[in-house]
């Protein structure tokens, strides 16, 4: 059979070859079963129909997902702590460690009465993150010293508008532990409850 | 006939710390002299303030080993000295960071200093800028062996323009002395002994004198901050440039530092040297009161001499890029005059760092109102 390569189509035999892959062209004239046409077409529908018999590698994605690997970074949570109350100080860190600058926060201080909602003297008042900008890299998670960012398990969703990838607090911000407990335990994601020996 | 002259003082002695020989004049102490030489061999110093008379001898950071008293008598000394406190001899051979005894006795100091430290360096608005995180991170050790409850104390209110966080303080006694030396009449000092010592005013007296605000500079922690910039942003995240101005105060330098967000003075302070120290101007040290430090908040109140030089180790030097040379814009010039169509305006949507919000014009710290 014509074994005829592209890439090998250059006669190489004066030439020393760089790979043992290429093959010189077969110039002789086909045999009778290659002219016969048909034998080789059933080989190749043999082939394409015998994959109907196999298991599928695609999934009906949305109505099935795949799962995520355990150390998937998807799109970022603010957290809290077990009261509800706001973990991020906003100190920084994450802005600063973030290479590709998608950070952004205001910081206020936290008055009387409002003990319940922050958990220290210091809140950000702003926290928004540009997912235009963003990488997914998890640098804010490593360098966040409270415990209040996070990379979920989830996708930025696709949007019409650029104004729409400017995450605010309240797009960040994991639901309420208490008061919206099934919220909040959907956030958290299965993950979570992977214990470590 | 007798060969017994009295031997004729030294005009300078020669003294050698970690290998490097240099001459000083006497009564240098040996922190001085290695900071003449500079770099690694110059021991940290928490509580010794070149400007402060009598400052030093409280935190031991600065702990050295001799290992040679003098040329006369050549014996090591037989404990580790605080550096700051001891002068040099003649002959003296001194080791520093090529002595393990000093690097194990100083992660224990840096240990010291840390017990009752809360740590709170993501609130804390001296993270960045601060000579204990320095120290931590240089010298210090990675866990703690405490196991007790902190030392913590009553909040307490002390003026308007400086926040005193009890908690952070390292009791190194260099705002006293601040208070002491700068201003003619001390109105804070320190309360109780020990463990239970502590910063304070006497029947909590408001600080209004004109130069109290130089004790913040001084402070090596985040005990003593300025309250104007209490929370306004990070230290790194500002635009530090040297600015001066023509001030009437008697005994201010007006030479400051600014600090920028944009057009917006968010805090100023004291021009450094590369000790942290304030800077001095023909060997005065650049004290500025109180008006240019928290009055001034307008760049249209200052003449700006350019960017402050930040050591490239610091974190304040992130972002900060000095003799960059932005290539031209040719968009409009290309699209005949044009301006191009933008997508999107960043600051459109953005909640952060809005036009209409002065942070600057803040006597203090951001509250849930401001930026609704």
């Amino acid at each position: 059979m014509h074994n005829f390569k592209p890439w090998a189509a250059i006669e190489i035999t004066s030439m020393q070859s760089l790979t043992n892959r290429a093959k010189a062209v077969d110039r002789r004239p086909m045999s009778l079963l290659e002219r016969a046409y048909l034998p080789a077409i059933f080989k190749g529908m043999a082939i394409t129909f015998g994959h109907m018999f196999k298991k599928r590698p695609t999934i009906n994605y949305p109505e099935v997902t795949r799962p995520f690997s355990p150390v998937f970074r998807g799109l970022h949570v603010l957290n809290r702590d077990e009261e509800g109350r706001e973990n991020c100080t906003a100190c920084g860190l994450c802005a600063v460690a973030c290479p590709a600058e998608a950070i952004t926060m205001e910081a206020a201080e936290r008055q009387k009465g409002e003990e319940h909602l922050y958990r220290e003297e210091k809140y950000a008042a702003k926290y928004e993150i540009n997912m235009l900008r963003c990488i997914f890299c998890g640098l804010c998670e490593e360098a966040c010293p409270k415990d209040a960012i996070y990379l979920s398990e989830t996708f930025a969703p696709a949007n019409f508008q650029r104004k729409g990838f400017i995450y605010g607090k309240d797009d960040l911000l994991i639901p309420h532990p208490i008061n919206e407990k099934e919220a909040y335990d959907k956030a958290r994601g299965g993950r979570v409850t992977i214990k470590q020996a | 006939m007798s060969d017994e002259t009295k031997p004729v003082p030294a005009a300078t002695f020669k003294v050698t710390i970690d290998n490097i020989t240099i001459d000083v004049a006497p009564g240098t102490t040996v922190l001085n002299a290695a900071r003449q030489i500079g770099g690694d061999v110059t021991p940290p110093a928490m509580c010794y303030y070149s400007k402060l008379q009598g400052s030093g001898g409280k935190c031991r950071t600065c702990l050295v080993e001799v290992a040679a008293g003098s040329t006369a008598d050549p014996r090591p000394m037989p404990k580790l000295v605080a550096s700051c406190r001891t002068t040099v001899m003649d002959g003296m051979v001194v080791k520093n960071i090529t002595s393990d005894k000093v690097k194990d006795a100083r992660a224990g100091v840096v240990e010291f200093l840390l017990l009752n430290h809360p740590l709170d360096c993501p609130v804390c608005d001296q993270a960045g800028e601060c000579h204990l995180q320095d120290l931590g991170y240089n010298h210090g050790k990675e866990g703690t062996r405490y196991e007790f409850k902190r030392r913590t104390f009553e909040k307490e209110d002390i003026g308007p323009y400086i926040q005193l966080h009890m908690t952070r303080c390292i009791l190194c006694y260099r705002c006293t002395y601040v208070a002491d030396q700068l201003t003619n009449k001390r109105s804070h000092g320190i309360l109780d002994r020990g463990e239970h010592a502590e910063i304070s005013t006497y029947i909590s007296k408001a600080i209004d004198n004109d130069f109290s605000g130089n004790m913040i500079d001084v402070c090596p922690v985040g005990a003593l901050t300025d309250k104007t910039f209490r929370f306004k942003n990070r230290v790194w995240f500002t635009k530090p440039m040297d600015a001066h101005r023509n001030c009437e105060t008697p005994g201010c330098c007006g030479k400051t530092t600014l600090w920028l967000r944009g057009e917006e003075v968010f805090r100023v302070t004291a021009r450094k040297d590369e000790w942290g120290e304030v800077q001095s101007y023909d060997g005065k040290p650049g004290w500025i009161c109180n008006t240019c430090r928290f009055d001034k908040k307008k760049t249209t109140d200052w003449i700006v001499d350019g960017l402050t030089s930040i050591n490239r180790h610091s974190v304040i030097s992130q972002g900060k890029y000095p003799g960059l040379v932005m290539p031209k814009e040719t968009i409009t010039e290309v699209m005949g005059g044009r301006a191009p169509r933008l997508l999107m305006n960043i600051h459109d949507e953005s909640e952060v760092n809005k036009p209409n919000v002065h942070l600057s014009e803040l006597n203090g710290p951001a509250d849930s109102t401001v930026f609704d």
